[in-house]
Parts: structure tokens; sequence; C-alpha cells
């Protein structure tokens, strides 16, 4: 072996060692921010309780704070243990198993609504791309659509996709109604970041391509879209919490069983009969989106390092 | 060459205006007319801004002229670019860096549908020429500057155009790395027998390197001197010559005349 490939190895195992190195440090300073945000959250509740005790009748607690008692924040032992119990009285199952089963079927909603905005995006990136005129005339359009009230939008679209989509050659169900309710919120991130990645190739490069006499496509495709790479990446981790929100929301306010969504609403309605069961379902729904996040990030690691690439800070 | 010369390119009454008409116009070129033989190492100087750029552009089509013509290969210049007679390099290498190095030379075959294989065979012979062989699967930015300017150049000669258009591709480089580009490009140029045309704001570059040196005046660029350069075969000590000086202060001299004038 020669020396320079001998050198070659212990620099690409220096990185390696380093990328590790940022890796665990990224997952100690999130354990670390978890146990601050439990002691914040006990300390807050013991120290509210104090003063309950002592009868000072401060009014602050209770009014502009909120109260401390055990409905309003179950204490942390309790949330952690609600995990292991049924939460149905004729059902031995945990809520944890509830709580996974409700966050895979919430996850493939999000994960078929993150797949059509992510092609969306990219192909409303595309056609701004190609004409400044309909750029100017669409982004309004596009910035409009995510202003309209979520809840208000996503009834109508698992009604309308129970009536009209009956054509389809295989049986359409409510929760894909839910997965067009998470497009609508994953598309905007794609086709915004989409277009302004397409437009940072680099001048030069696309007069290369033009002395080549390379096609509009082979441009978009050898140049334009490599070139966006970290940039849809950045609109991906957006996108990806963005569908699993759009997911929830759609199947609370579409009235969609099976999922997170509907677990949270029954544990909701029920709170008063045992508040730490929507604590840990919250939880776990935080937990399926750091997981989402997680997936692209790991994605966009592996892409961009084989690129030597940094990822594009948000 | 025992052949009949004829001509790579060739270029009668060109002007180029930018903005014809508004208050920002710029006449950057006006009735030029060239001609260059098959074959033949060609420099453009002249100040910057005098238009160097925008010739080339012109000859390689990504502009078009105001009025004249350019007729590249005896086809138009569109034509020839149509044709893939063209390679270019530029100041910034304009690597994808999102490609390695092989990659990146194989970008014009890729587009020009060669088989893998093919791609593979001629970004090796591609990378012997340049010499960076052992940097296949390196990418851009793993590279020094000069490294990274030798694979555009083997970019650039990978689908072996007859015409290789280059713009000030050293400027950025430092003396020592730009000197020995230098030896490598002409070596290249022998082994390959490409028509160059070599952009540069060094007079010994262009001395050094062209078997001809086009001087540039600027606003509105014109053809201020055509000189010929008969220096032989460049060696190290070429650089050491007399006649080479000779060379440098004709050059100086066209250029000075032009400065005063202007
Ligand atoms: N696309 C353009 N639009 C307007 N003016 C231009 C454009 N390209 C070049 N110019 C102008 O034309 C003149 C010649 O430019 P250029 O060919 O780049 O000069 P050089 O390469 O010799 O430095 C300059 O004054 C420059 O500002
Ligand atoms: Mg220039």
């Amino acid at each position: 072996m020669t020396t320079r490939e001998e050198a070659a190895q212990a620099i690409k195992k220096l990185e390696r060692a380093a990328a590790w190195k940022r890796t665990m440090r990224r997952v100690v300073i999130f354990v670390v921010f978890i146990i601050l945000l439990a002691v914040a959250y006990t300390g807050y509740k013991a120290f509210g309780q104090a003063v309950d005790d002592a009868q000072t009748q401060w009014p602050v607690i209770g009014r502009v704070l909120p109260r401390t008692d055990d409905l309003t924040m179950p204490p942390i032992r309790d949330i952690v243990a609600e995990f292991g119990q049924p939460p149905q009285r004729n059902n031995s199952k945990p809520l944890a198993a509830f709580i996974a089963e409700a966050s895979l079927f919430t996850l493939r909603e999000a994960t078929l609504g993150f797949v059509f905005g992510v092609a969306l995006g990219l192909g409303i990136a595309i056609i701004m791309l190609r004409s400044r005129w309909l750029e100017r005339g669409m982004s309004p359009y596009l910035v409009a659509s995510q202003t309209v009230p979520l809840v208000a939008i996503a009834p109508i679209i698992v009604i309308w996709g129970s009536n009209n989509l009956g054509w389809l050659p295989f049986e359409w169900t409510s929760w894909m109604s839910v997965s067009l309710i998470a497009t609508y919120l994953t598309f905007f991130p794609v086709a915004m970041n989409g277009t302004k990645g397409l437009q940072s190739a680099d001048p030069a490069s696309i007069e290369l391509m033009r002395s080549y006499a390379a096609s509009r496509r082979q441009t978009l495709v050898r140049l334009q879209l490599p070139a966006s790479v970290p940039y849809l990446f950045a609109a991906f981790k957006i996108a990806a919490t963005a569908a699993i929100v759009g997911a929830i929301v759609g199947e609370i306010s579409g009235g969609v069983k099976g999922g997170l969504g509907r677990l949270i609403l029954d544990f909701a309605s029920r709170y008063t009969t045992g508040p730490s069961r929507l604590y840990a379902t919250v939880i776990g729904a935080a937990v399926l989106g750091i997981f989402a996040v997680g997936a692209v990030t790991t994605a966009e690691y592996i892409v961009l390092s084989k690129r030597k690439e940094e990822p594009l800070s948000l | 060459m025992t052949e009949t010369v004829s001509c790579a390119v060739s270029i009668s009454g060109l002007s180029k205006v930018f903005n014809a008409g508004k208050p920002n116009e710029v006449r950057a070129l006006e009735d030029i007319d060239l001609a260059i033989d098959e074959g033949t190492f060609v420099s453009l100087i002249g100040p910057s801004g005098c238009g160097k750029s925008t010739l080339l552009r012109l000859i390689g089509a990504l502009t078009h002229p105001t009025a004249g013509e350019v007729c590249v290969n005896d086809k138009s210049a569109d034509q020839a670019r149509l044709d893939r007679d063209y390679g270019m390099a530029f100041q910034t290498s304009g690597l994808f860096k999102w490609r390695s190095v092989t990659e990146n030379i194989e970008l014009p075959l890729q587009l020009m549908g060669w088989s893998k294989q093919e791609r593979k065979d001629r970004a090796a012979e591609m990378l012997d020429l340049v010499k960076l062989s052992e940097f296949a699967d390196h990418y851009p930015r793993e590279m020094s500057g000069g490294m990274r300017q030798r694979v555009a150049i083997a970019r650039a000669l990978s689908f072996r155009p007859s015409l290789l258009l280059m713009d000030e591709p050293f400027g950025a480089l430092d003396e020592m790395t730009r000197e020995h580009m230098q030896t490598e490009v002409l070596d290249i140029w022998k082994k390959t027998e490409k028509t160059i045309v070599f952009v540069t704001h060094s007079i010994p570059e262009a001395v050094f390197l062209s078997e001809r040196v086009i001087v540039m005046s600027p606003r509105p660029g014109r053809i201020a001197a055509d000189i010929p350069v008969d220096l032989g075969e460049r060696v190290f000590e070429t650089r050491e010559a007399p006649e080479f000086f000779e060379c440098i202060t004709e050059v100086r001299e066209a250029l000075r005349f032009e400065g005063n004038a202007g």
C-alpha cells in the first residue's frame, strides 16, 4: 500500500470517528434536555404544591401559571406507569400497545402523505423553475394555501374522498383521505425549498450543459436536481413533522378511527378519569415525530456524506 | 501534418452590443475578423473588460452576435455546438461537487449516451492524460485548485471535441502551479492536436503557450494586433530565452499602444 492510500484511510477513519462523536454528542444533549424538562416539570409542581400547602392564596399559580394539582399536572411517575396500564376495563392490553398500534396507523398515513407531498412539491418546483412567470403567478397561491385552517378542510377532504373516489381500482378508505390532508401540509416546504434548490445550480454549470448540447431534461436530471438535494433534505425535515401533525389533526377533525389522533381525542374526552393517559399518548406522538425527523436526518447524512457535503443549516 | 489546413474558426464582421438602446448599453465587440487554422494554439489577450470572454462565448455559441458571423468547422456556431464540436474550460473548474473525479469526466459522455464501459475506459484514459489516475474516486473538494482544473480539462477533452475553448483556466492558480499547468496543456495539445483558443491576461502565458497571440483593445473590443510566435518546441529554458522576451515585449508594446490610444 502506498503512503498516500494509507493517509487517505487514516483520514477516513478520523472522519468516521468525528461523525460518531457528533452523533453521540447529539444523543447526550437530547437525553440531558429530556431530564432537565422532567426536573423542571417536577420542580414546578413541587413548588406549586408547597405554595398551596402554605395557603398563602398567592394568586399567580392557577391564574397566570398552570395549576399544579395531580389532575392538571399528573406526576411523572404516574405518566410513566400509565404506559403499562390497560386503558380499557374489559381488555388487558396495556396503553403502550395501543399507542404503538395507533402510531403505526398514523405513520402509514403520514408516510403516504409525505411521499405524495414530496412528489407534488417537486413537480410544482420544476414547473416554477421552467417559467419565472408561473413562479410569480403561483407563489402567492401556494402561500395562501397554507393559511387555510386545516381543521376546516380536513372534514371536506374526508367526505369528498369517501363520496367521490369510488371509481378507483382499489377501495378508498378514510385513512387515505388523512394522507391527502398530510400531503396538503407536506408539499409546501418541498415546493418552496425545491424551487430555491433547483435555482441554486451555478450559471456556469448551466452554460457547461449548454456547451454539451444537453437537453432541458438532462440539465434538470444531471445538474439542477442533484444541486437541489441539500435544499430538499432541509425541506424533508420540516415536511416529515408536518406530515405527522397533518395526519393527527386530519384524524381528529375528519373523525377517522385507528390512529393517534383518535386516541388523543378519546383520552381528552375522558381526561378527568385519567389525565396521565393523555400525557402518555402525547409523548407517544412526540416520539413518532422524533422518529420521522430522525429517519430523514439519517438519510440526509448518508446521501450528503457520500457527496462530502454538510447538511444545509435551517 | 501534410493535409490541407482548413479553417477551424472563421469570424467576419462580428459585433456584440449588450443591452442595445438602453442607458446601460455596452459595445463589447466591434467589427472583428479572425480566422483560426485547424490545430493552432491561439491566445486572446487584452485588458479586463475588453470582450475576450464575450468573443470566446460567441465562438462557443453560448451567446449570439449582434452583427456578423461565426463559422466553426464550416458550420454555424450553433450547429457546431449541437454537433458537440466544443470542449470548454473556465476559470472556475465548474466540477459537480456531488460527482467523483471519474463521474465528472464521464458527464459529457453520459449526456451523449455512451455505455457504462465505454465511459469508464475513456475516463481512465483521460485521467492518465492529465496524470490524475490515482485520484479517480476522489471528490472535487478533496483536491487542489490545479488538480481540479486538470479534471476540468480532462472533462472538456473526454468526448474528443475538435475545438477546445479555455477562458483564463489558470487565472486562479499560483505562479508555480500555473507554469506546471502550462506545460501540461502544451503536452496535451501536442498529443491531441486540437485547435485551442485560450483566453488569458498574462503576457508570458500567452507567449509561452501559443503560436499566435491576438491582442485586443478595450471598449469597444477590437483586434489591435495579431502576433505570430515562433519559439519552436517549448522547454524549461524557453522561458529564459531572448526570443521569448522579445515576443513578450512585442505583445506588451501592442497592449501599451492600445492603452495610450484608449
Ligand atoms: N451578459 C452581459 N450583459 C451585459 N454586459 C456584459 C455581459 N457580458 C459582458 N458584458 C460586458 O461586456 C464587456 C466585455 O466583457 P468580457 O467579455 O467579460 O470581458 P473580458 O473577458 O475581456 O474581461 C464588459 O464591459 C462587460 O461588462
Ligand atoms: Mg473574461
